[in-house]
């Protein structure tokens, strides 16, 4: 085993147990937000329940995730030299939402399976690379089965066809006919211009492995759908399309779409511009920030706008995990999430809206397993083989 | 199979030098666990290929092991011991396949959660080598430097945020005949300390006439191995069943030979390397700035050069992955700016990668704004985080650096 493979320099910080690493971190962005945003530290506020705090009942609640993918880290992003790269975030949500400084993924720091993992409250341990469904049920068909919502109430909107089976899981009690309808925008997007050249600028995908696209299978979404559901045009959608700059920007447009045409009472969209940073390209990566958190603003600004979702909608923003440290000679900075070090595993999110207390910071340690038994508490739907504890804070 | 059942004969498919280092350390290859052999091999495997300095650390290694008590030794590799692996590992080919396995236990540890455990074993292994057999002090002071912007007429964006506050931030360098200036720099230190694979100059495009001393690896001069090896994968992403993970199997077996290499230079461990830069590197077959970044990485990480001179070029604007794989003859559209920004983090992984080297205290380092009059010089007699406006040739500074 080479040794150059291991930290050297920094071998003092590496030697910190990880939850040591953690609680740093965490304790970092909390002094960043409290600095920049003027937020307080929620552990001094009182907690009052969430149905006092909405007055909304559970049964018209809506719940909007995004996952900020595909990771990114805390100098890019919160730390000084990073928050430029996050106007949006610093400045028009995060005053506005409840924070949380330490989310751990002890996972599989892998996308695919890592926003499987997220989905489940579990971690899971599917091939990231893969068409599988996940193994545990999915948040999608808890909310259905226990709420007995229709499919049309519950949806998925992902960037990659390796996502196409998010949806609904492999599991016995669960699965088939249960989960989410998933969009693929891209593959939308590929079907409508039957391979026109105008478009490939929307249509990258897998940027850690240029060629491989999955075989779409399972819980795909047919064309004809454009109209029927979406109350979108080919022409129209090809139309819009064309002003588009990014994958992200193509997924936030159908969001909209979808936000208008069926307001799903649960909409889950995962960014991915972001994880271009495997291309090694420092630049890209930065774009990539700052056009999700526009995109975060964008879709906030919906909730806001549109009338089935003000007022009674909580939207949560969080990473699927972080990248690589510089600090760690294993791995080469920004460009990876391989060494499985603190940076890469500790991240954050924000809620923000209905019930959800606004400008406060919270830095105990949480897992990424902790969303969904959060949001089966929030909607009121149970997640009986969810591993992670619902966040007290947040009900 | 375990390692307890080694047999000297087991690895004849290995090039003739490894063999014979491996061979004459089987007793203590016996005693050390599953989880951490393969590692061991996956480097003495390629011990033919290898720089200087990796290939004596390899040796040192493998002597300290052997100098070691049964009882050492279990005390050394404990972590290592506790973990658990599948019985699909334990039956496969880790003599002759020890980067596959390795690759095969990275995803089982993960999948397994033990990922911290083997970080952990990892850590602790390597201090103790550490202690063991420091690193060699090099024979002279260690000298970086990088070169950025090329072809950026005006630029908006602060550059060297993350290294000035390391060393001095020159305002009013004095940028006519710049690189010829540090190419002769390289050229002096390479003549006074000749060691082989010691002085290098790495560029992102074109390379300038350099002196033959020096290791030459230019993105430019590798463009028909890119277009073979793009070929390559085309090829293979269309086979049925073919996923990431088997395509990077396949990469990792290309030889020189396979991408139309080796050049009239006839430098087997040269060509080598160069076919992992491309073959291993993300990115770095389509993106010029990640190449010459990963070089850099892998240049320091493993020949340890005395000086390493690193000039960034224009990479091709993005494009979907596929097209810029596919890409032809065609003329690329560059993107000067971004590259900057690529670049100027580049330097900043540069001077990590050259402080994690034994020396570092010594080293000294200068990243220049190409004909431009920005630059940072960082050297033990340098001032941290100050400014000067002095006018100043390049070599004059590096001089003051150093």
């Amino acid at each position: 085993m080479s040794p150059q493979f291991l930290p050297r320099s920094v071998k003092d910080r590496v030697r910190l147990a990880p939850y040591e690493l953690a609680r740093q971190l965490a304790w970092t962005r909390r002094e960043f937000l409290r600095c920049t945003a003027g937020i307080a530290l929620g552990s001094s506020l009182l907690p009052s329940s969430l149905a006092a705090r909405t007055g909304v009942a559970a049964s018209k609640r809506k719940v909007i995730v995004i996952t900020f993918g595909g990771g990114a880290r805390d100098q890019e992003t919160f730390a000084p030299e990073g928050q430029e790269n996050i106007p949006h975030l610093m400045h028009e949500l995060i005053p506005q939402s409840a924070f949380f400084t330490q989310v751990v993924n002890r996972g599989i720091l892998g996308h695919y399976v890592a926003t499987a993992s997220l989905a489940t409250g579990v971690y899971e341990t599917i091939n990231n690379f893969a068409s599988l469904p996940p193994e545990h049920p999915t948040i999608f068909e808890y909310f259905r089965k226990d709420l007995k919502r229709p499919a049309s109430d519950v949806w998925v909107v992902a960037p990659s066809n390796g996502f196409n089976r998010i949806g609904e899981s492999s599991h016995r009690s669960y699965g088939p006919g249960l989960g989410a309808r998933v969009i693929l925008p891209k593959h939308l997007l590929t079907a409508a211009t039957s391979g026109g050249t105008d478009y490939d600028h929307l249509l990258r995908d897998n940027y850690e492995t240029p060629y491989y696209t999955p075989e779409l299978g399972g819980n795909g979404f047919e064309l004809q759908q454009l109209g029927t559901m979406l109350k979108l045009s080919v022409d129209d959608f090809k139309a819009h399309a064309r002003t588009l700059s990014s994958p992200d920007e193509l997924s936030v447009y159908i969001v909209r779409q979808l936000m208008r045409q069926l307001a799903p009472s649960l909409l889950w969209i995962t960014m991915h511009d972001i994880d271009i940073a495997h291309a090694g390209t420092y630049s890209l990566y930065i774009e990539g920030i700052r056009r999700t958190d526009r995109l975060c603003a964008d879709v906030w600004k919906t909730i806001q706008s549109e009338p089935e979702y003000a007022g009674k909608t909580t939207l949560f923003i969080l990473p699927d995990f972080g990248r690589d440290s510089d600090d760690d000679a294993g791995g080469n900075g920004f460009q990876h999430h391989r060494t499985g070090d603190a940076l890469s595993r500790t991240t954050w999110m924000m809620a923000l809206g209905a019930g959800v207390r606004e400008g406060v910071v919270f830095d105990r340690p949480m897992e990424s397993t902790d969303l969904v038994p959060t949001l089966g508490s929030m909607l009121g739907f149970s997640a009986p083989l969810a591993q992670g504890k619902p966040i007290q804070e947040l009900l | 199979m375990f390692p307890s059942d080694l047999k000297p004969e087991q690895f004849n498919g290995y090039p003739p030098e490894a063999r014979k280092l491996v061979s004459a350390y089987v007793g203590v290859l016996r005693g050390l666990p599953l989880s951490f052999l393969p590692s061991l091999l996956r480097e003495a495997i390629e011990y033919d290929f290898k720089f200087p300095a990796e290939r004596r650390a390899l040796e040192k290694e493998l002597a300290n092991l052997d100098s070691l008590s049964a009882e050492q030794l279990r005390d050394w590799l404990q972590g290592f011991a506790q973990l658990h692996l599948s019985a699909q590992l334990e039956h496969s080919d880790w003599i002759n396949a020890p980067a596959q396995f390795v690759e095969q236990l990275s995803s089982y540890l993960w999948t397994t959660h033990q990922l911290d455990a083997f970080r952990n074993a990892a850590l602790a292994y390597a201090d103790r080598l550490r202690q063991a057999v420091p690193p060699e002090k090099p024979p002279a002071p260690r000298v970086g430097i990088t070169i950025i912007g090329q072809g950026v007429i005006t630029n908006g964006v602060p550059l060297f945020r993350k290294l000035r506050p390391h060393g001095a931030y020159f305002r009013a360098v004095k940028p006519e005949n710049g690189l010829q200036l540090l190419l002769n720099v390289v050229a002096e230190r390479a003549k006074a300390h000749p060691v082989p694979y010691g002085h290098w100059y790495i560029d992102g495009g074109r390379a300038a006439p350099c002196d033959p001393a020096l290791t030459c690896v230019s993105y430019h001069e590798l463009e028909p191995v890119r277009a073979v090896l793009s070929g390559k994968i085309r090829s293979q992403i269309e086979r049925p069943g073919m996923g990431p993970e088997n395509l990077r199997t396949v990469l990792a077996q290309l030889r020189p030979v396979d991408l139309g290499l080796p050049t009239k230079d006839g430098d087997a461990v040269l060509d080598r390397f160069q076919v992992k830069m491309l073959t291993e590197g993300s990115g770095t077959q389509i993106f010029s700035t990640t190449f010459a970044q990963w070089t850099a990485r892998e240049a320091l990480r493993r020949a340890q050069p005395l000086t390493l001179l690193v000039r960034f070029a224009p990479r091709q604007r993005q494009k979907p992955m596929n097209e810029m794989l596919s890409a032809g003859h065609e003329v690329a559209e560059l993107d000067p700016l971004g590259s900057l920004i690529d670049a100027d983090m580049g330097a900043y992984y540069n001077w990590l990668n050259l402080q994690r080297l034994q020396g570092a205290e010594q080293s000294s380092f200068l990243v220049w704004f190409e004909d431009h009059s920005e630059a940072v010089a960082i050297g033990p007699s340098l001032p941290r985080g100050t400014e000067s406006t002095t006018a100043v040739a390049l070599d004059q500074l590096l001089g003051w650096a150093s």
